[in-house]
């Protein structure tokens, strides 16, 4: 029993450890100057996000820092491969939106939330496509159907929707529109 | 003994997986380890109760406990900024920047960035707005100037998944979705930052792409 353990502790110590970000700073600057930060200050990225889950699904353990700090313009070029590869291995050929593998792919790399200027926001809601992302959009559902439902969105019907549609409190109709915390 | 030696192959390669779902999730970090101030669980983009604003909204430090969230704090040494691509190449013309500064979310922007990808640096000059952090517990605290409008502080998580469930089927412990499921962030809060702005001030494109980065200083005026 101890043995598992072992195994476990190492395990857990080398995945904490390949993600810990490098977070080295020296905010000292940023506290001496009073109320405003400090001029011509370099800002290194730690966490980047734009889609739910993208990161999350597509990207190996072993990459998802690197995706992190991989600018956008370059996500392309630098991650398309294991975007195809996930595909092949969830079994996708088309979806609702009809992206055959290589397009689904593209669409995905790139990870940025696409918002209309002009249009009602909906990550998906039949009419609008990637109009922007609401609060009380069922993101993951849409997720889910475009990678697993097919054609028609019916297929893997066990796999097409977590089956929890909404937050557990209501959002505000206006600013700053979340619920107050728990 | 062969048994034992696949079993503990096993149970190594499911904590690793299941692992690195959990640690490489947006919103979670390992079970074991605090929520990181430059963590972001979400970011949302929507247009706003006045249809001629956007709203962006960047969720830091998630699966915050009622009690974990008195104590939860923004870090002064990190700006979340929102990038905004407005002519379709992926490569921010604009950038909102937040950083916290002795209680208070200094916005600044929208602006062009000194420099794309992943070095900022703030637009010092164009501060817009700031506004107290909200403490827990108390209604929100709205800073609002020239149309832009500034909220900072906890807010209960909107995501809403069975990532427990999600989780179980990665690693084939489970075949499908239970119906209903559990929301796995039921419950839960996280540190918000929400800017409202005017369509105006976004450029004049029909679509925008939208990223959101956390950004740590470095201390330091040279990139190296």
């Amino acid at each position: 029993m101890k043995k598992i353990f072992q195994y476990v502790f190492v395990a857990s110590v080398v995945v904490f450890a390949a993600c810990q970000k490098n977070l080295d700073r020296n905010s000292a600057d940023a506290s001496k100057a009073g109320g405003v930060p400090p001029q011509n200050e370099v800002y290194v990225q730690g966490d980047q996000m734009a889609r739910p889950a993208i990161n999350t699904v597509f990207v190996g353990s072993a990459r998802k820092n690197e995706f992190n700090t991989t600018t956008p313009s370059a996500m392309n070029g630098a991650f398309y491969n294991d975007f195809v590869n996930k595909l092949t291995a969830f079994g996708y050929t088309t979806n609702i939106l009809g992206l055959d593998k290589p397009t689904f792919a593209s669409v995905l790399v790139t990870d940025v939330l696409n918002a209309s200027m002009t249009q009602p926001t909906s990550f998906y809601n039949g009419t609008q496509v990637l109009t922007g992302r609401a609060l009380a959009d069922d993101v993951i559902d849409v997720e889910l159907t475009l990678i697993f439902g097919g054609a028609t969105g019916a297929s893997n019907p066990g796999l097409t929707s977590d089956h929890v549609n909404g937050n557990d409190k209501p959002f505000l109709a206006s600013f700053p529109y979340m619920a107050n915390p728990h | 003994m062969k048994k034992t030696k696949i079993f503990i192959t096993a149970l190594v390669c499911l904590f690793v997986i299941a692992g690195g779902i959990l640690l490489a999730a947006d919103h979670i970090d390992a079970p074991a380890v605090t929520s990181k101030p430059t963590d972001i669980t979400d970011v949302y983009v929507f247009r706003g109760q006045n249809p001629d604003n956007m709203v962006f909204v960047a969720n830091t430090q998630g699966l915050l406990s009622p009690g974990a969230t008195a104590d939860a704090k923004f870090d002064e040494g990190t700006m979340i900024e929102f990038n905004i691509d407005n002519n379709g190449d992926n490569v921010e013309d604009l950038v909102i920047q937040c950083i916290a500064k002795n209680g208070k979310m200094k916005v600044y922007g929208p602006a062009a960035p000194r420099v794309t990808g992943t070095i900022s640096y703030l637009n010092i000059n164009k501060l817009s707005v700031q506004t107290d952090i909200t403490p827990y517990g108390q209604p929100p605290i709205i800073g609002e100037e020239d149309g832009i409008k500034a909220f900072a502080g906890p807010r209960d998580d909107p995501f809403f998944f069975d990532l427990v469930r999600f989780r179980q089927v990665i690693v084939g412990t489970a075949s499908s979705f239970n119906n209903p499921g559990n929301d796995t962030f039921a419950g839960t809060n996280v540190l918000s930052v929400v800017v409202e702005v005017p369509k105006s001030l976004l450029g004049s494109n029909t679509t925008i792409n939208v990223w959101a980065e956390s950004k740590s200083a470095t201390g330091s005026t040279s990139v190296n």
